[in-house]
């Protein structure tokens, strides 16, 4: 375990956290702001991207992802493929129902 | 194996400290897997004392013993919760894990050892509240289905939050566990020298990490529709209840391997030590763990085949769920070719390592038939599925912990206990279990369902030899238990040597019990653990 400055390491200084900073409120404005629309079915889908948009550059720079090995990037991406898994899945299964006839 | 070991005397053992706070405030890997064992054989025999009460009531058709069919419904809902999340979810990994994995890698202590002692309070947490939640009466099952559970009147809240804090605990101590293995093993020991225990635990680890957070965001969607009738799975509210199966089961599917795969560790230990042979198959059994931990995620809606999913997705799922039987398999075959032309020596953990293979290959083969769609939607629901999950829980998990006990017993406790008394309690385990459990496939397949109470007469012949043979199982761990308490109470009983079965693994070569810190000085690895019976460098070239 290293004990020195991780920022240090990193050569992340605090314009790149201020960065970081100012691109979620603009995002979080954005997300707002665009409830004003309406896209139909595609309402959650905009909302989710930007919403992993922002979790992104989160894990990117907030929690030092950009700056990790490859083994921690596959602990990183692993969850997520495991995400589309349980969720494909389920859509497959959801979408191929046959209709209860009443 | 390795250089810089310890002698016998020139230490303070790691159970030298006394007192209530040496415990509750323990950073040492050894005393947190002591605490979790003794808490985890706690909840078990009470689990087991609930499961006598069903089996009791269940020697007859008619409602003798519990005083309404909601009482019987209480009682299963106790031991599948308890025998669940609170002994065999954190059983292995935590127990065994705990206190072998920093002595077997050369290391000191686990990476982070005092989020280790905050998983075991975040443990024993999530028990208390799941406890309290309890003792108003639930019969949801342990599986909280919707829309029951949204239904009843039962504390299903405080349930599953208590499920939901004990889930923290998972996550913690399998992220301590990976980082561990990646940053705190000693020279030499490379990923090919790995105990297969170790690399068990790392499969399970990465299971803990990754699936229970699924579980705790579906428990707290539950708490959510409860609290404040949000309608995720209520159909009069656009809800679907199977969403709710889905989230459930894929967590609770990985969470079967949660259970086993540190099972399979301690049988791959075992086997070789008491074959007097290399372990067949190393790196085959190694990475088998790891598509076992894969896969796992692939096969969830197995479970769900007659509760209304499409037939589409019923096909996919079933044969996905025929590919977990290759690396299982993988495993079986390995440690038969182990045995094979082995100088075998039946001490009492070798018994249970040998009857997890015979009782595991059932549960397994049986699991196979209900991952076909078509058997699956005669057998769903009735004792066939009771007896499977129990020959692969009590047949594969429980025997592999039981082997380890005995296994490791000397190395925990720096006792020795009575050998032929814990061989009379195999038997009696062995016996019972199987008195117990393997009728209930023949009365699944005539159709007998789970979980009820009272039941045409027709079955009771089979009802009844279940249980007797679950006094017989009852008396055999109720002799192994006080077989391995004795010597712990008696100032005597001590081992005449550190290495009594020749292991050539890093935690038989300190002394038993280990050192405070393991090891005087950071060995260093120069072999393969599983060089026996032959020239070591030969067997190093061959593995």
């Amino acid at each position: 375990m290293s004990t020195h400055d991780h920022s240090e390491e990193h050569h992340t200084g605090l314009r790149v956290y201020g960065a970081v900073c100012l691109t979620l409120f603009v995002l979080t404005a954005v997300t707002v702001y665009i409830t004003k629309f309406d896209f139909g079915d595609m309402n959650i889908v905009v909302a989710m991207i930007i919403a992993s948009i922002k979790a992104g550059i989160v894990a990117l720079y907030f929690m030092h992802l950009k700056f990790e090995d490859k083994l921690t990037w596959i602990y990183a991406l692993y969850p997520l493929f495991l995400l589309f898994l349980l969720i494909g899945f389920t859509i497959i299964e959801t979408f191929t129902r046959v209709p209860v006839i009443r | 194996m390795a250089n810089g070991v310890m002698t016998q005397t020139q230490y303070i053992p790691y159970l030298a400290q006394k007192g209530l706070k040496s415990w509750i405030l323990t950073t040492d890997h050894k005393r947190i897997g002591i605490l979790y064992l003794v808490t985890i054989s706690f909840f078990f025999m009470i689990g087991g004392l609930t499961a006598l009460g069903m089996r009791y009531e269940l020697m007859t058709p008619e409602l003798d013993f519990f005083r309404s069919t909601t009482e019987y419904n209480v009682a299963f809902t106790l031991h599948g919760s308890l025998m669940v999340f609170f002994f065999i979810v954190p059983g292995i990994a935590a127990s065994f894990g705990n206190f072998l994995l920093p002595l077997m890698i050369g290391a000191r202590d686990v990476a982070f050892p005092r989020i280790n002692l905050l998983s075991f309070w975040i443990y024993l947490a999530g028990t208390a509240i799941l406890l309290f939640a309890l003792m108003q009466p639930a019969d949801t099952g342990w599986t909280f289905y919707t829309p029951y559970s949204i239904q009843t009147g039962a504390k299903v809240i405080m349930i599953t939050l208590g499920v939901f804090v004990l889930g923290f605990s998972s996550i913690l101590t399998g992220m301590n566990f990976i980082v561990t293995i990646h940053k705190l093993r000693a020279p030499g020991m490379t990923w090919s020298r790995l105990p297969l225990f170790i690399w068990a635990s790392y499969a399970t680890a990465i299971l803990q990490l990754l699936a229970t957070p699924v579980v705790g965001i579906t428990l707290l969607l539950l708490i959510a529709e409860r609290a404040f009738d949000i309608g995720f799975f209520d159909p009069a509210k656009g809800g679907d209840p199977i969403l709710f199966q889905n989230f459930f089961w894929f967590y609770s599917h990985p969470a079967v391997y949660i259970m086993i795969i540190p099972a399979f560790g301690i049988i791959s230990e075992i086997i070789p030590v008491f074959a007097r042979k290399p372990i067949f198959g190393y790196k085959a059994i190694a990475y088998s763990s790891f598509a076992i931990a894969i896969i796992s995620f692939f096969v969830w809606m197995h479970h769900m085949f007659v509760s209304g999913i499409s037939e589409t997705a019923a096909a996919i799922f079933s044969f996905l769920t025929m590919l977990v039987a290759i690396p299982t398999a993988i495993k079986v075959f390995n440690w038969i070719a182990t045995l094979y032309k082995g100088s075998i020596e039946f001490h009492s953990s070798m018994l249970y390592a040998l009857s997890f293979i015979v009782l595991f290959t059932i549960g397994g083969l049986t699991g196979v038939y209900l991952g076909a769609l078509a058997i699956d939607v005669h057998l769903h629901d009735t004792y066939f599925i009771v007896a499977h999950m129990h020959y692969v829980m009590i047949g594969g998990t429980v025997m592999g912990f039981f082997g380890g006990l005995h296994f490791w017993y000397q190395k925990w406790f720096g006792k020795v206990f009575n050998e032929l008394t814990a061989k009379a309690a195999w038997f009696l385990v062995f016996v019972g279990f199987n008195v117990t459990f393997f009728p209930q496939f023949f009365m699944g397949f005539q159709g007998m369902p789970r979980r009820y109470a009272t039941y045409p007469a027709e079955y009771i012949s089979y009802h009844a030899i279940s249980t007797y043979g679950s006094w017989i199982l009852g008396l055999g761990i109720l002799i192994m238990t006080v077989n391995l308490l004795l010597p712990l109470m008696k100032k005597s009983n001590y081992p005449k040597s550190s290495n009594p079965y020749g292991s050539l693994s890093l935690e038989w070569q300190v002394p038993s019990p280990p050192p405070h810190e393991n090891f005087d000085k950071i060995p260093t690895v120069t072999d393969w653990t599983y060089s026996y019976g032959k020239n070591r460098s030969e067997a190093n070239a061959k593995k």
